[in-house]
């Protein structure tokens, strides 16, 4: 029972990053925009953070999660920047989503290398030393079941990507904002005649897509790794996409696919604990959760496609 | 669009991503001539900046990075030509690469045959890959991108794990192969480099994507398919069926791409930590050259001399990621390319006589 406490403890570490970043997702895939540079989003985010982590930690005191709070702003912010590109590409001057967003992977990888190499002259950043700790929550955690799950030895970004989660549904489905936000995915033609005004919505969603998916950039390469390298993020920004239509778009079930793609991640790690598992080759393992990713897709593909106009060039003039 | 925007759009494109590189470089404190001097001696083996003999092994080399590139934007523009968009030629050339290694090790065959044999088994093992995004989009409506990006993770596990289960494999490569591309011909005439036949397969493969698009009624389908996918199911054509080909199509182009790096620059079975970028080169290639047969030709030679400069680059304290972000920010301006001609019409009509403009905007007073 204690090995799948443990795995349980990883696959919310594992998930949390493909939650958050696929919320950044779902914002912009509402408005109508697709979305794949969340990756490369990721990449920068993951880049910012892991760099500004190094270089304040000297400053304070050993142990203060001040760098991290700073590094993970930072991170937000420099995603946010780069899905501008994006936003302005496809919503200004009618850019095809899929190529613009390939694009801005493509920038993404080359510019967070190539800063590493101008910033600290090699193909890396360095190692920082305070990663993300674990925390247990008084009291919860005493509860049987849920409270060693979900409450004890548990990352706090974890109950970060939670909050977000409920204000993005609340944001989403319960307010005017998000009933107007929906519609531009849908009809943006029709929404323009209420009155809407689609082009601006569709930026503050995508900007929103980016500031997230930045955000899970630097949460992932906090609390999975000791630095930030070209492998820092290796496709949980694709992986995020593939939750959230597995998760049809909505909030809860893009949690549900998150953390079963962390378990799936998970699984690789804890084999070599698993005697029935151990003949497989590592490679099987390796590959194993984006394969299970299309297997999901395939068992799971439902009636529900998605926005309507997702991945549409928005014409005002169109009937 | 308009023929000489077709042309004009992806050299402002390659203009405008070039002047990019070269700001960033200046601000970074790096010399932006050393990379334009690295980038002329690796195409043609002349260093403006220490004049002395033309080294053609330079040229060899050159052609040897963008006979892949070649093949992968082959791929894209044929998927892209229908209506797809294959994102995952970077699986689709591992596969290729790891079915012609096990083909040329394990197959009893010898001399041309084999050789032919073992081509035919990466591009049959790249179809293969390729089919799978395609039949799941046609089935079950899941977007191709989404699988093929996922395959694309998939193909570099299962590619290192066939490689590893090679007879003669040690330390991340397996033996040299009976049977190879390579040429003592052309190496010779261009100074010893790893030039090699694999050039004929290219040549072939740019003849065959021609006549296949442009000149068959089955590429008619394909072109009406990308055109308007409902409208060619109205006119009676397959479009399911297009869809499944074209992927195929594509997904054996880039399969070849890695059976030539396999069977002619290499000669060897090789175990990669990551893919090496040709099945994303091939969609800045097919996007840039217009998904045509000429047109990718000569951007695959653009992105050929981008790759194969790089380490050069490297040498010479430059870091060798600008190329990539040269290569992101052409695929972005060419992207972009309608809104980018809307500007330029702008700019100039302000040069125009009025009324002209006025013709341009509908006739509206």
């Amino acid at each position: 029972m204690n090995i799948l406490y443990d795995m349980f403890s990883l696959a919310l570490m594992m998930a949390t990053p493909i939650l958050i970043a696929g919320l950044g997702g779902l914002f912009s895939e509402r408005s109508g925009v697709v979305n794949i540079a969340l990756e490369g989003m990721m990449q920068v985010g993951a880049f910012a953070c892991a760099g500004l982590v190094f270089v304040l930690e000297p400053h304070f005191a050993p142990g203060s999660p001040m760098p991290i709070a700073f590094g993970l702003v930072l991170g937000a912010i420099c995603g946010l920047v780069l899905s501008i590109i994006h936003a302005y590409a496809c919503i200004h001057l009618k850019a095809d989503h899929t190529i613009s967003g390939t694009a801005v992977n493509l920038l993404a990888t080359g510019v967070s290398l190539y800063a590493c190499q101008i910033i600290f002259d090699q193909q890396r950043t360095p190692a920082f030393t305070k990663a993300i700790s674990k925390v247990s929550v008084p009291i919860l955690k005493d509860i049987p079941v849920i409270g060693d799950l979900f409450f004890d030895n548990v990352y706090p970004t974890f109950y970060l990507g939670i909050i977000i989660m409920i204000l993005t549904w609340f944001i989403v489905f319960k307010t005017p904002f998000g009933l107007r936000l929906r519609s531009c995915g849908e009809f943006p033609q029709a929404s323009a005649s209420m009155g809407i005004n689609v082009i601006k919505m569709r930026y503050i969603a995508v900007l929103t897509s980016g500031f997230l998916a930045g955000l899970a950039g630097g949460v992932m390469v906090m609390s999975q790794n000791t630095q930030f390298t070209a492998a820092a993020i290796h496709g949980y920004g694709f992986i995020a996409i593939a939750a959230l239509i597995f998760g049809k778009w909505n909030p809860f079930g893009l949690l549900g696919a998150s953390i079963f793609f962390g378990f799936a991640q998970t699984l690789g790690l804890y084999v070599k604990d698993i005697s029935f598992l151990a003949v497989f080759p590592p490679e099987f393992f390796n590959a194993l959760p984006y394969a299970l990713t299309i297997i999901a897709l395939i068992v799971f593909s439902g009636k529900y496609n998605g926005p309507k106009a997702a991945g549409e060039i928005y014409d005002a003039g169109k009937r | 669009m308009k023929k000489y925007e077709k042309i004009i759009a992806p050299l402002l494109a390659i203009l405008l991503g070039i002047l990019i590189g070269t700001i960033l470089l200046v601000f970074s404190g790096k010399s932006p001539i050393y990379m334009f001097s690295t980038l002329i001696k690796s195409v043609i083996g002349y260093d403006i900046l220490k004049p002395g003999p033309i080294n053609l092994r330079y040229f060899g080399e050159f052609l040897v990075f963008s006979m892949p590139i070649i093949l992968t934007g082959l791929s894209v523009g044929f998927a892209y030509r229908t209506g797809l968009f294959n994102i995952g030629g970077e699986g689709q050339v591992l596969v290729g690469s790891a079915a012609s290694t096990a083909a040329a090790l394990l197959l009893p065959m010898s001399g041309v045959p084999h050789l032919i044999a073992c081509l035919l088994a990466g591009a049959l093992a790249g179809a293969i890959w390729a089919f799978i995004p395609g039949i799941l989009q046609v089935k079950k409506n899941i977007n191709v991108v989404v699988t093929a990006i996922m395959l694309n993770y998939v193909g570099l596990h299962f590619s290192n794990w066939v490689v590893q289960q090679m007879p003669t494999f040690a330390k991340a490569k397996t033996d040299y192969f009976p049977v190879s591309l390579k040429s003592p011909f052309l190496a010779s005439i261009t100074n010893n480099s790893r030039l090699h036949w694999g050039i004929i397969v290219v040549l072939v493969a740019l003849v065959i994507y021609h006549v296949l698009i442009e000149k068959t009624s089955f590429g008619y389908s394909l072109r009406a398919t990308g055109f308007n996918r409902e409208g060619a199911r109205y006119a009676g054509m397959k479009v399911d069926r297009n869809v499944v080909y074209a992927m195929m199509i594509s997904g054996a182009m880039a399969g070849l791409a890695g059976a030539i790096i396999t069977l002619g620059t290499f000669g060897y079975g090789r175990q990669l930590g990551a893919s090496e970028g040709y099945g994303f080169d091939g969609i800045a290639v097919a996007l840039v050259g217009g998904c045509n047969s000429i047109g990718i030709f000569l951007a695959g030679l653009l992105f050929g001399a981008l790759k194969v400069a790089q380490p050069a680059m490297q040498a010479l304290q430059i870091p060798k990621d600008i190329a990539t972000i040269i290569s992101a920010c052409i695929i972005l301006f060419v992207s972009m390319q309608y809104g980018i001609m809307d500007v330029v019409y702008k700019v100039v009509g302000r040069f125009k006589k009025k009324d002209e403009v006025v013709t341009k905007d509908g006739g509206e007073a």
